[in-house]
């Protein structure tokens, strides 16, 4: 697909950008050949969506220069970058989700004083593009009522309905199921043979290495090489990224004895989402002492509203749970806690309070109780103790307790949340995306913290996206698809194509 | 007394004047939902009825023509919806306070032009208010020609009025933009619409529908001006925007519900009813209250309403 020869589309030349005293890009080299997907891999904050941000009009940058098919552009926004040939696909889409799909394709590109809507002529064309490129849509579904991958596809019709012949996607497959991923990489093989070229911006090494015809490695700002995948291998691209040796395969440890203590145990729960339909459908399951269990699936199955049911924080629709055997189905957030669970909401917002201190977020949960507080009065002598050991013990980089919350990286906050859980000495860890949207190194930590808690005794839940933190934590998996749990499997027969089939609602 | 109720002159009556009722609830609610659509939430449109109602009444009064009055009252909410949005979309101010502000500086504004122009006086002036117009053939069909094609020509217009709001949201690319900008002001950005020039002008047209929804009721309701003219017809403009979902239709039914039961009320008070007059004079907003707690529920509004949108630099 991809030659020497073939001309470059973009060239963007010794690329520097600064967000306050944040070094976001510095000096970057980057070219994209015409008829390319070129992988731009590094961790969260290594600036590969601010460089694509600059392409697409949405920064300015501090310095540098950028060449569109060998021509000086100054791009002054993305309506620019359109103009120009230039789409992006963001993580979180730009759609209007009450619009059907074809009102949100045609909005923004009719002339003002043409107002009247043309929409069998835009039906045709959006159907042509679709067919031309395999994309399945239905142009008449409103927006909300699609699947992510669908959403998805949307998004790159819009670019596409706009005659663009560059398209940057940033972390397309992190919300999409292994099998959606594939679709997507086989509209962009069909993209690149239709001579467009496609930017990939990825931190996954494995996907970098399947799709792409070149990759780009950026670390701290900085390009560090750029490279042709055929002759790339994983270990080489990983410490590009992080600066040293990563561990890929963490050690498989002793199997668990199931047949005693089971600490959750959960009974026929049904839940009802917000939009009042059920979200969790006759769930049962159980975790034992010294386990971890996993529950695998695409965003949006009822993982959320079933761990919420489990933390207390949503009243359940039908069923039981109990916790050491003791029923805890329609218990308080505190009762549970008390009782000896462990909680890491999935979203790192729902964990601390952003404008207060980490020594306020240290004990937002245990306040109450001795020694952070007698009759009522808060002990600070304890707090601040308590605080300290929760920060050196976990490797959290803040100045001092003092700091606000709000001031942490995710890695950093995320390793707070989870010490500050573990501190409570729980016998059940509810454990929901903790790995999400942080750094490699907090990453690593975090699971193997995990791992020596399981050896230790604790009874872990698992909620994740991400398939290879569930293949090679837990003990057992669990793959959740509309709110039914539609498999069950151990570690030693899980292989992903098995737990693609049932996220995606086959049963295998 | 209920063979009153139930005579077809009583009922002939009381719908006519149920639909002359709905018309200024009915204009001021379709602007303030071209407003909440754009996501701006314009708590102050009680307020510019009011002010509307005055210089609707005094234009018409010096000028003696009740047309330029009720063009000036149109005007006069045209240019305090364009105070609100530009506090509430430029400067990203809150709206329920900025809301409130509106609402108050009009009342007062209203009542301190009333003193100074017609002074305090037990005599007040009054005005001629627009004739009835009897579409021929048509408003000689029982009980339905009296309500539907004998009413004067704002009501007509406001009727015609209905359609063209729903060819506008549901046919246009104004209507498009309109929606995006209050739904999702960051995608409506990345379409290339201008976010906050869509916000002021919605907010805008939606005080001069609340202008003329108040001119409304000196020129073609009372003849007269007071400054409790309004009484809360501001308020459940905003009520039956929500009770009527954001679309036109709904927002019709909503508009004559409200009609009906200030029409009731007046009617009651005609006949002696035996409760005491201020009781009926609640019935309105008692009934505005039980139908909002009945019907509207779980929000369903614009997503970004009352959200003022930030463009932020850095993602």
């Amino acid at each position: 697909m991809m030659s020497d020869k073939s001309p470059s589309v973009i060239v963007m030349r010794g690329i520097t950008k600064r967000f306050g005293s944040v070094v976001a890009n510095d000096n970057v080299f980057f070219t994209l050949q015409k008829g390319e997907i070129h992988g731009l891999l590094g961790e969260n904050g290594a600036g590969k969506t601010t460089l694509m941000n600059i392409l697409y009009g949405l920064h300015q940058p501090d310095s540098g220069e950028i060449l569109i098919n060998g021509v000086h552009s100054h791009i002054k926004s993305p309506h620019d970058a359109i103009a120009r040939g230039i789409g992006m696909v963001h993580q979180h889409f730009m759609q209007v989700p009450t619009f059907t799909v074809i009102d949100n394709v045609i909005l923004g590109l009719q002339p003002f004083y043409r107002p009247a809507l043309d929409r069998r002529h835009a039906r045709q064309r959006l159907l042509e593009i679709a067919h031309l490129y395999g994309l399945s849509i239905d142009p008449d579904a409103y927006i909300w009522q699609l699947s992510v991958g669908d959403r998805q596809r949307v998004e790159i019709i819009k670019a596409l309905y706009r005659n663009v012949r560059i398209l940057i996607l940033d972390e397309p497959t992190s919300v999409l199921t292994p099998q959606e991923s594939e679709d997507l990489f086989h509209t962009l093989r069909r993209l690149v043979e239709n001579g467009l070229s496609v930017v990939f911006i990825t931190h996954n090494l494995e996907e970098a290495l399947a799709i792409t015809d070149r990759i780009t490695v950026l670390r701290n700002g900085k390009a560090m090489a750029t490279l042709p995948s055929v002759h790339a291998t994983k270990e080489e691209l990983a410490s590009l990224m992080v600066g040293r040796q990563v561990l890929f395969d963490i050690p498989t440890l002793d199997l668990p004895d199931v047949s005693v203590n089971e600490v959750l145990s959960v009974e026929k729960l049904s839940v009802k989402g917000d939009r009042g339909s059920l979200a969790v459908r006759t769930v049962s399951f159980s975790v034992h002492q010294g386990e971890i269990v996993g529950i695998a699936g695409v965003d949006g199955n009822g993982q959320s509203e079933l761990i919420q049911v489990l933390a207390g924080l949503r009243a359940p629709y039908e069923g039981r749970f109990f916790i050491k055997g003791r029923e805890m189905t329609n218990a308080s957030p505190r009762e549970i806690l008390q009782a000896g669970v462990g909680y890491i909401p999935e979203n790192l917002e729902d964990a601390l309070i952003p404008s207060f201190s980490l020594l306020e977020n240290a004990v937002l949960d245990t306040h109450y109780t001795p020694p952070f507080s007698r009759n009522g009065v808060l002990d600070f002598r304890n707090i601040v103790r308590h605080a300290r050991a929760l920060i050196q013990s976990h490797d959290v980089r803040v100045p001092d307790e003092m700091a606000k919350a709000a001031v942490l990286s995710g890695g950093n906050k995320q390793k707070f949340i989870v010490a500050r859980a573990l501190a409570r000495n729980p016998q059940l860890l509810i454990a929901a995306h903790p790995t999400r949207g942080i750094d490699i190194g907090a990453e690593e930590y975090i699971r193997n913290l995990l791992l020596q808690k399981r050896k230790e005794g604790m009874a872990i839940l698992l909620v994740s996206t991400k398939l290879d933190e569930i293949m090679s934590l837990s003990d057992r998996i669990l793959v959740m698809e509309r709110g039914r749990i539609m498999g069950e499997m151990l570690r030693e027969e899980a292989t992903i194509e098995r737990i693609g089939m049932l996220m995606a609602g086959s049963e295998a | 007394m209920l063979d009153q109720i139930f005579s077809v002159v009583f009922l002939t009556g009381f719908l006519a004047a149920t639909l002359r009722m709905a018309t200024p609830i009915l204009i001021t609610a379709l602007g303030e939902m071209i407003a909440e659509r754009s996501g701006i939430l314009n708590l102050g449109i009680e307020g510019i009825m009011v002010l509307g109602a005055f210089v609707g009444f005094w234009v018409s009064y010096q000028s003696g023509d009740l047309w330029q009055g009720f063009l000036w009252g149109g005007l006069a909410g045209g240019i305090i919806g364009a105070l609100m949005g530009i506090v509430s979309v430029r400067f990203h101010a809150n709206q329920i306070v900025t809301g409130l502000g509106i609402w108050i500086l009009c009342q007062g504004l209203s009542s301190f032009l009333n003193r100074r122009i017609f002074g305090i006086s037990s005599v007040r002036p009054q005005l001629p208010t627009l004739p009835a117009i009897p579409i021929p053939g048509l408003s000689k069909i029982p009980i339905l020609g009296e309500t539907l094609f004998n009413q004067n020509i704002i009501v007509y217009g406001t009727l015609l009025l209905i359609p063209l709001f729903i060819y506008f949201l549901r046919q246009t690319s104004w209507g498009l933009h309109l929606s995006a900008v209050g739904e999702n002001p960051r995608a409506a950005d990345a379409a290339g619409l201008r976010v906050e020039w869509i916000r002021f002008l919605a907010t805008t047209f939606g005080g001069m529908m609340a202008g003329w929804g108040g001119a409304y009721l000196p020129i073609a309701f009372y003849g007269l001006y007071t400054d409790d003219l309004a009484v809360g017809r501001g308020w459940m403009a905003i009520a039956v925007v929500a009770f009527g979902r954001w679309s036109p239709l709904g927002m019709l039914a909503g508009a004559l519900i409200f009609g009906a039961s200030s029409a009731l009320q007046y009617r009651l008070q005609a006949m002696n009813f035996p409760l005491p007059y201020q009781f009926l004079l609640m019935l309105p907003f008692l009934i505005t209250l039980i139908f909002v707690v009945l019907f509207v529920r779980g929000g369903g509004g614009p997503a970004a309403l009352a959200k003022p949108y930030i463009r932020t630099q850095s993602e």
